[in-house]
Order: structure tokens, then C-alpha cells, then sequence
């Protein structure tokens, strides 16, 4: 069985790697890319944690086929930082301890993201309802909500 | 280990050729079912033939009769459609309730149907709006009305080398207006428990002139209630009337005992969503400006 | 002992150290690295719950190219040893067996062989080529069957240790214990209500989004190295050993970030199959759990049954009460029902009782610890119970427990006296907050309930190293699940009086830490805190000797003021030195400065929490949500007051997926039938509304800051909090959990049919 050459872009950056045809975009990203911030915690779709952008289109990777990203732009946590600069949304993860085990984390940055890239003034409801497929054992959402509303502040405030 | 192929036509013959070729390929749109049960060893395809390259089984449009929407088009991008949403809010109810966000990045209608579950959100939806599937295959193109799509748990009228392309929804009639309700038992994620959609046409003095109910999650397909719609059409639309109905819904109810319900739990759930899912249908015919 | 004292650091909210790392997905958790030559593991589980396994042939899946190691249970030694595990100590004959399976499959999901291979789908389809021959037995799927004088017995050598009658026969009680005081029957005697129900929970699991994953290599010399992600490092280290046949002294075991654990990652289970495959196969082994295999064939926590009786007098006083409990423990005996006993009247001054409690083993993985483990279901039954004599005297719920309320001198149900506990305080505070006065809506009820746990002490190691340039490196055994890096970085801060920023926290591996237990049992930031204030202060002894030595002064002479040392006065050319000045000149002045500590800390001192829950029931469909929730706590000493406030609302989401729609759903033949995050229903971000906290600081004298253990607190009180705002809403008392929506409906429906008395 050989493997099919995909070019792609990752996080502003051209890519290719190699994959088999029956592979998940999450095994690509973790295993031949060796982008590891991306999680898997069922392979189901049910819990967030591979949440990527897929030409600003949040989605679970680990329902995305690798062949699937060719000629396509994929975001990843990885790519949320500009050189030593945070995003806000980390940076109020971080001020907020919105995280305690940390593993939902990147899943919840880039699906909060999304969020503000679609509705950048969510209500409290909004926020919860658009991040419901992300699942946080450690922190009962509170502060994860709390950090996504003031990122959402600050970056209203810088947009102005 | 036999090797599986991915595939990506371009265009529909393109893809018609491939099912046809190959009896285990499989499409595959958002596969939010497909890897589900790939992964679970469920299903295993020969090969996955991804239809997202297809411009007709990706787009949106909607014109003087109606809603052509493509089979494969993800079910967010249905939801952020603006005309979609002011025409049919009970349909795009549905379609926004499928999932997660992140599901509802890749999930589509088209993918839903094709899975057969009797749960699927969006099947009642398309039954009260008297939808069409157009079918696509060695033969050519075919219609086949959304209730008789499916044929049971995870079958449908799907011939070899067939593949569901898009699906037609005639343009609401005057002061018509849909609803679609489900219980689960979070706020979101769940599959439904049970489901009820709702379509209501009202005349000039408020009385029903045409309604279809569907229920789902309560039978092996999705069901179309006659017996509710008769209750309805006549009426006012008032409490009685409503009762009446939601009353025919639960006694059409078909449904089993599993691990996401119960049977009498089902029966007695279908009847309330019945009755709610009419009574907003009803006040968005009234204040419609269709 | 605690002196009040003005803390800079300890209060305050310092952004975490490892937290960059994490919004980053820079951190490396279990899964994430991969190592040269790596091949990859797969288990093959039992297809039954409960089977002989009559023989195993693996010549078809050796013979699979790419394949290059195959092993059974056959391939492990029996071992009979026993290791110290969290709160109790843990048979090893058992965790082996539950690794991999040697005669018997014990339940769905079983490990039974294992596979490593090039590629993870060779592993797969060379594990589908194993051929296991099993005689099918009848499974015993609950506690009720598993009692039954008829029921298939689990283990025909297992007898019940604590009993009298019956001791010599094949049983599935794995042991009984009692607690009692005074004379219960005399105490109902004199009771004006009595109330007694009965309660059952299911087994529910802890839910981690990280599912279990290592990677182990073992060389020709018999040295390994296990990698993995584990509350407790040395654990997996001496278990492994054990297990697979190694000496303890050849194992090193690397800590990964762990994403979550609340129990059930202080046990192992991949570690010794990937260890054996790696020493078979001479190259490291990956394995990672899918999340259905961490659902089957982990450990969850007990589904139970619990029995209880109480007794109090017209004005509130409980004067007896009585109890039976019953725990699954899974595949193999331990439950928590022993803790579950004795936490149950931990805030009750009761003078009669009597508690009995049964460790039962059933078809299902074998459970492990769960978040105080055993006291969340004993006190759902509690207080529910409590709740009912509260509505039958007419009397506030929260001045019922005020009037019953143990206090520093009174005798705690399991035997010490208590020191000083802020019990009643925490229900004073929760009486005067507005939460317990607002006005309900329309189908909304309110809820309370308390709870307690022990928190534990045991063995920390700690070392704090300066640096030339006046910073520090911690250093301690503990992985980091809830934020301890920076408790214990803000703890030692407080001790050198150099700023947070300065210390660095790190998680050491078996080799470079001195032994610790486990992370759990609330006990991190209490005893390696403990031990980390000790490190530094350590540390600080020895930086004033450095100064001292500088001065040409005695030691004894030099003060410490806010991380400097002071000259005595009078000293020609000498002005006070900042922690900086002192390490710059270490190498000249004696060498390194390492400050170092290793304790067996005291059981942390009793904690209790009070939550107030409000809840809305739609009663045509019996959905409900939660509308409000306050949890207070006495935490004795926030450290860091966000983490312990993230603590707190954790423990409470737990708890309420456990009361409303978290639960097991077996089959008839002891399959788990929704072991996926879809069917197994846990709270998401839109099921909850903002939690607030209230922390209550009443100081633990047994640690320097006064600090308590919080982790596991938050989650006792929960199920009875809901059920209990259930049963406001409602009206109806369920004593049955999960409280989904058919459950809710059917008990509704149920009571409109009885006609209502006046």
C-alpha cells in the first residue's frame, strides 16, 4: 500500500507529508507533521480536543481524512502565537486560569477562535452554546467562559 | 491488509463512475458518521470517495421554486445562510442543532440522510417541508420524496453506484412557516431522544389550511403523521386543536427501549414536542410575512 | 505549627509557570513524543464479562509481517507483592492480573494479549489473528446478583475478610466492616421521626480527556524506561517492576503532563504489557488508549447500594443512625466503600450509630479511585436523608446541620478527635449568603447538602536549588494536575522572599526526585508543599550561613528580613544581602546551595464543603437544568486562590453529571453499551452556569500557611445538592441516580396519578 504526497498549507506555512489514504488529518498532523499540540481524546467527534481550522472552518480533525487538507489552509494551536506575541484568547486563558490539566486547552483556543472570527461580541449564552463541543473535566467552564468574554473585550477594544 | 483508496471526482458522472466501478466504495461528505463507524471496524470501504470537490453537491442556492441544496454542504454553512434561514427557520433549526460546532464544520444534510439513523434532526424537517432528494447514478437522475428516502436503521433507497446529490425544498406557500423541536438530555452533543417537526399554512383568518407533522426517533424511519396533520387542518390552531394532534403523534409512535430512552418515555415525549413544535410554527405563520 | 502571619506571595494569583507550554500545545503529554525504532502496542480484550480462558494461540499473529512481539498473561510472573497506592495499599497479584488476564476474563474488555508492531494497524490486524478459546460464564452484572445466594462466584478462593457467619464459603463479598457507637436501638427508641431509604448510584467513570498512553523501552541489560502519563510516577515504577520482573533500581519513569486523573491514573495498565513488548521486542513500544478502551477497561468508580436510617428528636437533634452499604468493586476486590463508611457522619455529632460495609466484586473493570473516593455516594444517601427529616420537623436544612454540626474536640465517626475544622463557620457563611434567600421560578427548586473528606498526608520529597543569579528550581516527585507547580513556586517565593517569577517548579522523574506518593488525595499542596517550605527554608538556613561566613560573623547572628540577610549591628563593611548577592558568591563561599526535605506529612486534617444547588425541571419532559450553584469550602489557606477556586468548580461539574445523566448502561450479558463521550453524558459548557465559589479559611495548625487539602471536597457534595433541589422542584424524593430525563418523567407521571392528600 503506498502512501499518498499531500501539499498543503499549516498555519501560513506551505507543508506536504506523506499518508495513508485511510488516515485522519489528526494522525497526519501529529505523527508525519509532528504538530503534537492538537489532541485526540475519542476519535469520535464528541469532545473538542483536535479541534482545527480547516480554511477557517472550525472542525474536529479526527473526522477530516489527511488527503483531505491538499490545496486546503489548515490552522492549528501552533499557529495562534505571532512569534513571542500570545493571542489575546491565550493570554486570558493564562490570566484567567481557565485551565488546569491543560489537555482541552489548545482544542478550546482554536474553537474560541472560531468564535470570535465569526461573532466577535458573543453574550455569556453564545459562548457556551458555540463551545459546547469542547469538554473540560477539570474546570466546570467557568473560567474558560470568563477568559473567551474578556479576549473578546480586549480585542473589540483594539479593533475600535 | 487490503489497501483502501481515497478519491476525489470533481463532477458528479466522475463520481457515478466510481461507486459504480467499485460495489464497497463509499462517499464520503463530512464523515461524521462514516469515520465514526470506520474506525469502530463497522463499516470497512474499499474505498472512501470524497464528493466535497463536486461544486453541485457543495452549493446553496435558492430561487423562485425553491431551495436547491447541495447533498454535501457542511451544515454551518447552511446555518450562516441568511435567506435559507428567514424561508425555512424550522429546517435550519435542525440543521443547527446537528452536533457540535466543530461537527457542524463538516457535518451535512446530505450525509445525515444517507446514514439512515432514525434520529437524524434534520429528516423531520425536510418531511413538513416536502422535500425531494435527486438521486444520481448509472441511470441517470431521479427524485425520490425525503420520506420514502429511508428505508430503516442505516438503509436507504440507494441503488448500487447511486449517490445522493443535492436536496430540493419547494418555496413556502403564503403565511407558511416550520418548526422543528428534539429532547436530549444536555443542552447540545446529544442525539435526540426523540424529535418533532412542523409545518403550518394558515388563510387570511388564521385557520389552517395545511399542515404536515413528522416525528422521529420513535420509529425505524422517520414518520410522517397523517392523523396529526388532520387535527390540525381546520383549525385554529388553538390548545384543543394542538392536544389533538400531539395526541395522534404519540399514538403513531413506534419507538424501542435503549440506552438513550425509553419506549413509553418516547411515545409520551414525541406527543409534547408535537404539540410545541406546531404551536411555534403557528406563531411564525402568523407573524409571517411570506 | 501556623503563626498568622502577612504572606507576600501565598493569596496571591501569579500566572502559572507551565501555562505557556499549554496555550501553546507545547507540552508534552502522554501521547505526544515518539522515540527512534518506536514500534507500536495493541491489547486484545475479552468479547466476554465473564469466561474461562481456556487457551490463547498467538503463532498466526506472530507470523504477521511487521510484527515483533506477542504476549499473554502467561508471560508475566506471578507476584505477590503489595505497594503502598494513594489512600491504601494495593494487592499487586490483583493489578497484575487485571493487566493482562492469566485464567480468568473478568470483564468486558479484559486485556487478554498484546501486540507490538511496526505500524498500529499491523498491531490491530495481528491481535484480530490471536486465537482465544473461552468457556463462557454466566456474568454477574450488579450488586443484587452478585449477593444472591445463587450467584456465579468471581473468584472461588475469595473469602470475606470481617466476617462472621459464612467466612468459610465462596462469596462475591470481599470483605464487611462495621463502625458503631453507643446503642442505635435505644437511640430510635427515642427518636420522634425516623426516616429510612434506600439509594442506589451507578457506576460512573472520572471522565479524564486524556486517555491512557505510554511509551517504554527496556534494554539488553535489563534498564528501562517508561514514559507515561501517571499521578504517581513511583508507583508505576515499583508496579512495573513487580509485574513484569524487574528490579525496581532499572526502572526509571518519566512523568508526561498528565491531562487530568481525579484517581484513576494512579494505577497502572498499559505500563507493564508496553514494558514486557519492549523487552521482548528490543525496541521502545508505544501504546495509547482509545477512548471506549478507557471506558471498558479502566477504573471506574462503584455503582452501590446504600441503606440508611436516621432518628432525631422534634427539635433537630439526630440521635441515631444506622446504615448499610454496599460497593461494586469491579473485577477484583477494593472498593471505597470502607472510606464511604466513614466519611458518611463526618459532619454529625450523633451519639448512636451503626455502619455496615460490603466490598462486592462484579463482572465490571475493577474500580479505582474517583475524587474522594466512596464519600460522594455515602453522602448522597446522607444527605437525602437529612433532607427529609429537615422537611418532616419543618426545620431549615442548614440550621439542621448547624444544630448537629462536629466542632474542634468532638470525635470523628472513624475514631481521632477533631482539631479545629471550620464546619460551622462554612454554614454560617452559606445561611447569610443571598443565594439561600433569592426568590425560585416556576418548576425550580433549591437544594443543599454538605460534605466531607479525610485529605490525606503521607510522602513528599522536595529540593530547592539556587542558582548563581539569586533564582530558584523546585523540584518534587508530584506530577501537576490542578496547578501545583505554581502553589508550591509561590510557597517557596514566600520562603526566600524572592519575587514568583524568580522560582522555577519542575516535576522531576523517579531518578531525579526522592520518593514521593502519588498525586491525589488532596494532598500535594498540603504535604509537598509541606515539604517544599521545608526545602526552602532549608535553603535559606544555608544562605545565611553563606552570609555569616561572608560578615566573618556567627551564624547564629545573622537575621533574615523579607529575603535578605541582616548583619548583626556593628559589623565593619557590612550591609544587608539580597538572596542574589549571597548565591553569586556561592562557589566561593562553600559550594552549591541545595535545600532539601523529605516527610511523612500527618492525614491533612478534616475538610467539609456546603453547596446550595438551584435546579428548573420542565415536567412534560423531565428535562432539567441547573439554574444557580454556590459551593463553599473551608480550604484552611488558599495559596493561590484562582486554582483553588478551578478546584472547587471542577469537583462541582462532576459531581453534577453524576447526579444528572452520567451512568454505565450495561447489557444483559455485561457489555457496556455507551462507552463513548456521546452516550456517556458528561456536562458541557451550555448544561452549566457560572459556579461561584466562597472559600472559608479556618487554619490547619498541621501545616506552616494552614493549608487543607481542596481537591476533593467539591465533588461529595453535588448528588444530594441536586437531588435534593429535585425533590424541591418536584416534590418527589429519588433516591435512584442518574436523574435523567425518563427517570424524572416516570416519577412525575407517577405522582400526578396518586391522588394528593391534603
Amino acid at each position: 500500500m503506498s502512501k499518498l504526497h499531500i501539499e498543503t498549507t499549516i498555519n501560513g506555512e506551505p507543508a506536504e507529508y506523506l499518508c495513508d489514504p485511510h488516515e485522519t488529518l489528526l494522525s497526519a498532523l501529529r505523527n508525519a507533521v509532528g504538530l503534537t499540540g492538537t489532541k485526540e481524546g475519542c476519535a469520535t467527534g464528541d469532545c473538542g480536543a483536535c479541534s482545527i481550522l480547516v480554511d477557517g472552518r472550525l472542525v474536529p480533525a479526527c473526522l477530516v481524512l489527511a488527503p483531505e487538507a491538499q490545496g486546503r489552509r489548515v490552522t492549528t494551536i501552533e499557529g495562534l502565537s505571532r512569534g513571542d506575541a500570545l493571542h489575546p484568547l491565550q493570554q486570558k486563558f493564562l490570566e484567567h486560569a481557565a485551565l488546569q490539566c491543560g489537555i482541552c486547552t489548545p482544542g478550546f483556543i482554536v474553537a474560541a477562535k472560531a468564535l470570535l472570527d465569526a461573532k466577535p461580541d458573543p453574550s455569556e449564552e453564545e459562548a457556551r452554546y458555540w463551545l459546547a463541543g469542547n469538554l473540560c473535566r477539570c474546570t466546570g467552564y467557568d473560567k474558560i467562559v470568563r477568559a473567551v468574554l474578556d479576549a473578546a473585550s480586549e480585542m473589540k477594544g483594539s479593533a475600535a | 491488509m487490503v489497501a483502501i483508496r481515497y478519491e476525489a471526482p470533481r463532477s458528479v458522472s466522475e463520481a457515478v463512475r466510481l461507486m459504480a466501478a467499485d460495489p464497497g466504495a463509499l462517499v464520503l461528505a463530512g464523515g461524521t458518521d462514516l469515520l465514526v463507524q470506520f474506525r469502530a471496524g463497522v463499516r470497512q470501504p474499499s474505498a472512501f470517495v470524497d464528493v466535497k470537490r463536486i461544486p453541485e453537491l457543495m452549493s446553496i442556492a435558492i430561487d423562485a421554486q425553491g431551495l436547491r441544496l447541495g447533498a454535501a454542504a457542511p451544515a454551518a454553512v447552511i446555518g450562516e445562510h441568511a435567506e435559507l434561514r428567514r424561508l425555512w427557520p424550522g429546517l435550519a433549526e435542525s440543521v443547527r442543532l446537528i452536533g457540535s460546532t466543530q461537527i457542524q464544520g463538516r457535518g451535512s444534510v446530505g450525509g445525515n440522510l444517507c446514514n439512515g439513523s432514525p434520529a437524524a434532526d434534520t429528516t423531520c424537517a425536510l418531511i413538513v417541508n416536502r422535500a425531494q432528494c435527486v438521486v444520481a447514478g448509472p441511470g441517470g437522475e431521479r427524485t425520490v420524496p425525503v420520506e420514502e428516502f429511508c428505508t430503516g436503521p442505516g438503509r436507504t433507497v440507494l441503488q448500487p453506484g447511486e449517490l445522493l446529490v443535492a436536496i430540493r425544498v419547494p418555496r413556502p406557500a403564503a403565511r407558511t412557516a416550520d418548526a422543528y423541536l428534539r429532547l436530549i438530555p444536555r443542552t447540545e452533543m446529544d442525539i435526540a431522544v426523540a424529535g418533532a417537526g412542523a409545518s403550518v399554512t394558515l388563510d387570511a383568518a388564521g385557520v389552517c389550511t395545511a399542515a404536515r407533522v413528522a416525528i422521529g426517533a420513535v420509529a425505524p424511519t422517520a414518520l410522517r403523521v397523517p392523523e396529526a396533520e388532520q387535527a390540525l387542518v381546520g383549525s385554529p390552531l388553538d390548545e384543543a386543536s394542538l392536544k389533538r394532534a400531539a395526541d395522534a403523534a404519540a399514538a403513531a409512535a413506534r419507538p424501542i427501549d435503549d440506552k438513550r430512552g425509553t419506549a413509553a418515555y418516547r411515545r409520551t415525549v414525541a406527543g409534547v414536542l408535537t404539540r410545541r413544535a406546531a404551536a411555534i410554527a403557528a406563531a411564525r405563520a402568523r407573524g409571517s410575512d411570506l | 505549627m501556623t503563626t498568622p502571619r502577612d504572606f507576600k506571595y501565598v493569596g496571591t494569583r501569579p500566572i502559572r509557570h507551565d501555562g505557556v507550554d499549554k496555550v501553546t500545545g507545547r507540552a508534552s503529554y502522554g501521547a505526544d513524543p515518539a522515540w527512534p525504532g518506536m514500534l507500536h502496542g495493541f491489547v486484545l480484550r475479552s468479547p466476554h464479562a465473564h469466561a474461562r480462558i481456556v487457551s490463547i494461540d498467538t503463532k498466526a499473529a506472530e507470523a504477521v509481517p511487521g510484527v515483533h512481539a506477542v504476549i499473554t498473561g502467561k508471560d508475566l510472573p506471578e507476584t505477590t507483592a503489595t505497594i503502598a497506592l494513594g489512600e491504601a495499599a494495593i494487592d499487586l497479584r490483583d493489578i497484575g492480573d487485571n493487566v493482562l488476564a492469566r485464567t480468568k476474563a473478568l470483564y468486558h474488555g479484559h486485556a487478554v494479549a498484546a501486540v507490538a508492531a511496526t505500524t498500529i494497524d499491523i498491531a490491530r490486524q495481528a491481535a484480530a489473528a490471536i486465537d482465544v478459546v473461552y468457556e463462557v460464564l454466566e456474568p454477574v452484572t450488579g450488586i443484587d446478583r452478585a449477593i444472591a445466594a445463587d450467584a456465579p462466584i468471581l473468584h472461588p478462593a475469595l473469602r470475606t475478610k470481617g466476617a462472621s457467619a459464612d467466612a468459610g464459603r465462596p462469596t462475591n463479598i470481599a470483605s464487611r466492616m462495621e463502625l458503631k457507637r453507643g446503642d442505635v436501638d435505644a437511640g430510635f427508641a427515642e427518636a420522634d421521626v425516623v426516616v429510612e431509604r434506600e439509594f442506589r448510584t451507578p457506576m460512573v467513570h472520572q471522565g479524564y480527556i486524556e486517555p491512557h498512553a505510554c511509551i517504554a523501552r527496556c534494554g539488553e541489560d535489563g534498564r528501562a524506561v517508561v514514559w507515561c502519563t501517571t499521578q504517581g510516577p513511583f508507583v508505576v515504577r515499583d508496579a512495573c517492576a513487580a509485574i513484569v520482573g524487574l528490579d525496581s533500581a532499572n526502572v526509571k519513569v518519566v512523568p508526561s503532563e498528565i491531562g487530568g486523573g481525579f484517581g484513576g491514573k494512579i494505577v497502572v495498565y498499559l505500563e507493564p504489557i508496553a514494558l514486557a513488548l519492549a523487552r521482548r521486542a528490543q525496541r521502545p513500544v508505544k501504546i495509547v488508549m482509545g477512548r471506549d478502551e478507557v471506558f471498558r477497561a479502566t477504573g471506574p468508580t462503584s455503582g452501590s447500594k446504600v441503606r440508611v436510617k436516621l432518628g432525631a428528636k422534634r427539635d433537630g437533634t439526630i440521635v441515631a443512625a444506622s446504615a448499610s452499604l454496599w460497593y461494586e468493586a469491579g473485577a477484583y476486590a477494593g472498593s471505597p466503600v470502607g472510606a464511604g463508611a466513614m466519611c458518611m457522619l463526618a459532619a454529625y455529632k450523633i451519639p448512636n450509630f451503626f455502619v455496615e460495609a460490603y466490598d462486592v466484586v462484579v463482572n465490571k473493570p475493577k474500580v479505582a479511585a474517583y475524587r474522594a473516593p466512596g464519600s460522594p455516594i455515602a453522602a448522597f444517601a446522607m444527605e437525602s436523608a437529612v433532607d427529609e427529616i429537615a422537611r418532616e420537623l419543618k426545620i431549615d436544612p442548614i440550621e439542621v446541620r448547624l444544630r448537629n454540626a462536629n466542632a474542634e474536640g468532638d470525635r470523628a465517626p472513624y475514631g481521632p478527635k477533631y482539631g479545629p475544622i471550620g464546619l460551622t463557620e462554612m454554614l454560617e457563611t452559606a445561611r447569610a449568603h443571598p443565594h439561600w434567600r433569592a426568590p425560585l421560578g416556576a418548576n425550580q427548586g433549591r437544594g443543599f447538602a454538605v460534605g466531607f473528606w479525610f485529605n490525606a498526608g503521607m510522602n513528599s520529597s522536595a529540593t530547592v536549588t539556587l542558582n548563581a543569579d539569586g533564582s530558584a528550581a523546585v523540584v518534587t516527585g508530584n506530577p501537576d494536575i490542578g496547578g501545583t507547580r505554581a502553589a508550591q513556586a509561590i510557597m517557596a517565593a514566600e520562603e526566600l522572599g524572592i519575587p514568583v517569577e524568580r522560582v522555577r517548579s519542575n516535576v522531576g522523574d523517579t531518578d531525579g526526585s526522592g520518593f514521593t506518593d502519588v498525586t491525589g488525595g488532596s494532598r500535594v499542596c498540603y504535604a509537598t508543599g509541606m515539604a517544599v517550605i521545608r526545602a526552602a527554608e532549608d535553603a535559606r538556613e544555608q544562605l545565611r550561613a553563606r552570609a555569616a561566613t561572608i560578615w566573618n560573623v556567627g551564624k547564629d547572628a545573622v537575621g533574615w528580613e523579607d529575603g535578605r540577610a541582616i548583619p548583626p549591628a556593628g559589623t565593619e563593611k557590612a550591609s544587608p544581602l539580597t538572596v542574589a548577592e549571597i548565591a553569586a558568591k556561592m562557589t566561593h563561599t562553600g559550594g552549591p546551595i541545595v535545600g532539601r526535605a523529605s516527610l511523612y506529612a500527618p492525614m491533612a486534617g478534616p475538610a467539609f464543603g456546603a453547596h446550595i444547588c438551584d435546579l428548573e425541571v420542565d415536567p412534560e419532559t423531565g428535562r432539567s437544568r441547573i439554574v444557580r450553584y454556590t459551593a463553599f469550602q473551608d480550604v484552611g489557606k488558599a495559596v493561590h486562590p484562582s486554582y483553588v477556586e478551578g478546584q472547587m468548580q471542577g469537583g462541582v461539574a462532576q459531581g453534577i453529571g453524576w447526579a444528572l445523566n452520567e451512568e454505565y448502561i450495561y447489557s444483559a450479558d455485561g457489555v457496556m453499551e455507551n462507552a463513548g463521550f456521546l452516550d456517556y453524558r458528561m456536562p458541557v459548557a451550555s448544561d452549566l452556569p457560572m459556579i461561584e465559589t466562597v472559600i472559608v479559611e479556618v487554619a490547619n495548625p498541621l501545616h506552616p500557611y494552614g493549608v487543607r487539602g481542596v481537591g476533593e471536597v467539591p465533588i461529595v457534595p453535588p448528588l444530594a445538592a441536586v437531588a435534593n433541589a429535585m425533590r424541591d422542584a418536584t416534590g418527589i424524593r429519588f433516591t435512584e441516580l442518574p436523574l435523567s430525563p425518563p427517570r424524572v418523567l416516570e416519577a412525575i407521571e407517577a405522582a400526578a396519578a396518586v391522588p394528593v392528600e391534603a
